[in-house]
């Protein structure tokens, strides 16, 4: 190793760390999750309830989707579709590591979904036990 | 050493070399465009339907064919502009097709033109809804396999 290396060789591993940061993705997912905990002013999710969640038939919201399972399919380490017969990659973050781990895209679909099923927002509660039953799953 | 420097270096070059160079405005709608409405369906071509119809789509994504398709209002108009700048009669366009649809109509769906139903009858529709794979005659990709590139005389 060179003196050159030496001075740089800081600066690589740096380089590397931010690249390797997407990968291991669960820092964001957890800090999409005690935001939630914060905003339901609650110490712990239950996944139980966030199955039961999942897999109701909701009313309130649109005929066309009556529950999450429409698209996510009622076992969401399956891959789902949409309506218009597109494949949704599965749900379970065991199968599919980048889940809930962009907190816009996470509030998006939140919105959208839970208006398109509910006929209203999801409740932080809502949120938490739903993340939490699809992370451990 | 030189095993470990090796792919750091790389590393680091690429993520020079893959920050995005600051996109123009008609750029940033598309890729927009590309990425938010392609989320349910293949992004349909602006193309196939004039601005009033985009229009009446874009003004009511909350209730978009029986789904909230709500999206934030910086996205939207960059969305809408893109969308306007490329649909059937944009720059003062008028083919054929449109004109048998009248002025005070505004067409929702490209599944509901005259031209489509020409090409799409009954029966297409029905075997489309069947086949669980399809589910529906607006799922372009199923039966077109260019329709993501916009080729639809190739089957
Ligand atoms: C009409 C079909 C449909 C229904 C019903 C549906 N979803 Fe989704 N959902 C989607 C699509 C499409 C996406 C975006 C594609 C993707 O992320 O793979 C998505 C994505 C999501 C995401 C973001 C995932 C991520 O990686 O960040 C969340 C959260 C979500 N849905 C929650 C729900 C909840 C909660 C319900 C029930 C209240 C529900 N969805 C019902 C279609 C649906
Ligand atoms: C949350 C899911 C979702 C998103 C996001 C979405 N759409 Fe749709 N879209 C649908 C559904 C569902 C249909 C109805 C398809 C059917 O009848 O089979 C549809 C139908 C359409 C149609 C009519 C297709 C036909 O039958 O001719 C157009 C045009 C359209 N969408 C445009 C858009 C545009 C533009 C965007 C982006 C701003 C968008 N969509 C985003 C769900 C979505
Ligand atoms: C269930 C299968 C199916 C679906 C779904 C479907 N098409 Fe077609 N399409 C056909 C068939 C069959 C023809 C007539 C044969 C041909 O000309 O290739 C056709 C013809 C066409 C043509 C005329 C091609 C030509 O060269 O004359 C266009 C354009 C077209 N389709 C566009 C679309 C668009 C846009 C959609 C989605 C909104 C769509 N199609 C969905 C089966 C389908």
């Amino acid at each position: 190793m060179n003196r050159t290396m030496h001075r740089i060789m800081p600066a690589l591993v740096l380089g590397a760390l931010a690249l390797g940061q997407p990968l291991s993705a669960d820092p964001a997912r957890d800090a999409i999750i005690n935001q939630l905990k914060a905003e339901a002013g609650v110490s712990s999710f239950s996944a139980e309830r966030g199955k039961q969640f999942f897999h109701a038939r909701h009313s309130g919201g649109k005929p066309q989707t009556p529950s999450c399972a429409t698209c996510h399919t009622s076992d969401p380490r399956n891959s789902g579709q949409t309506r218009v017969g597109k494949v949704i990659e599965p749900m379970a973050v065991s199968r599919n590591p980048s889940r809930f781990t962009d907190p816009k895209k996470v509030a998006k679909w939140f919105r959208r979904n839970c208006r398109s099923v509910l006929g209203r927002e999801c409740s932080a509660r809502e949120k938490g036990d739903f993340l939490t039953y699809l992370s451990n799953l | 050493m030189q095993k470990l420097i090796f792919p750091a270096l790389l590393s680091l070059l690429a993520a020079t070399i893959l920050q995005p160079a600051p996109a123009s405005a008609a750029e940033t709608g598309k890729q927009a465009f590309e990425s938010e409405c392609s989320a349910c369906h293949l992004a349909y071509d602006p193309g196939f339907l004039p601005q009033r119809s985009w229009r009446a789509i874009l003004g009511d994504l909350p209730n978009h064919f029986g789904e909230d398709a709500s999206l934030d209002e910086a996205t939207l108009k960059q969305i809408e502009s893109y969308v306007l700048a490329n649909a059937a009669d944009a720059n003062g366009r008028n083919p054929y097709w449109l004109r048998r649809i009248p002025a005070d109509k505004v067409p929702l769906r490209i599944t509901e033109l005259p031209w489509f139903w020409n090409e799409h009858g009954n029966r297409l529709r029905a075997w489309a809804r069947s086949k669980k794979a399809v589910g529906s005659i607006s799922n372009c990709e199923a039966c077109h396999r260019g329709a993501g590139r916009g080729r639809f005389e190739d089957d």
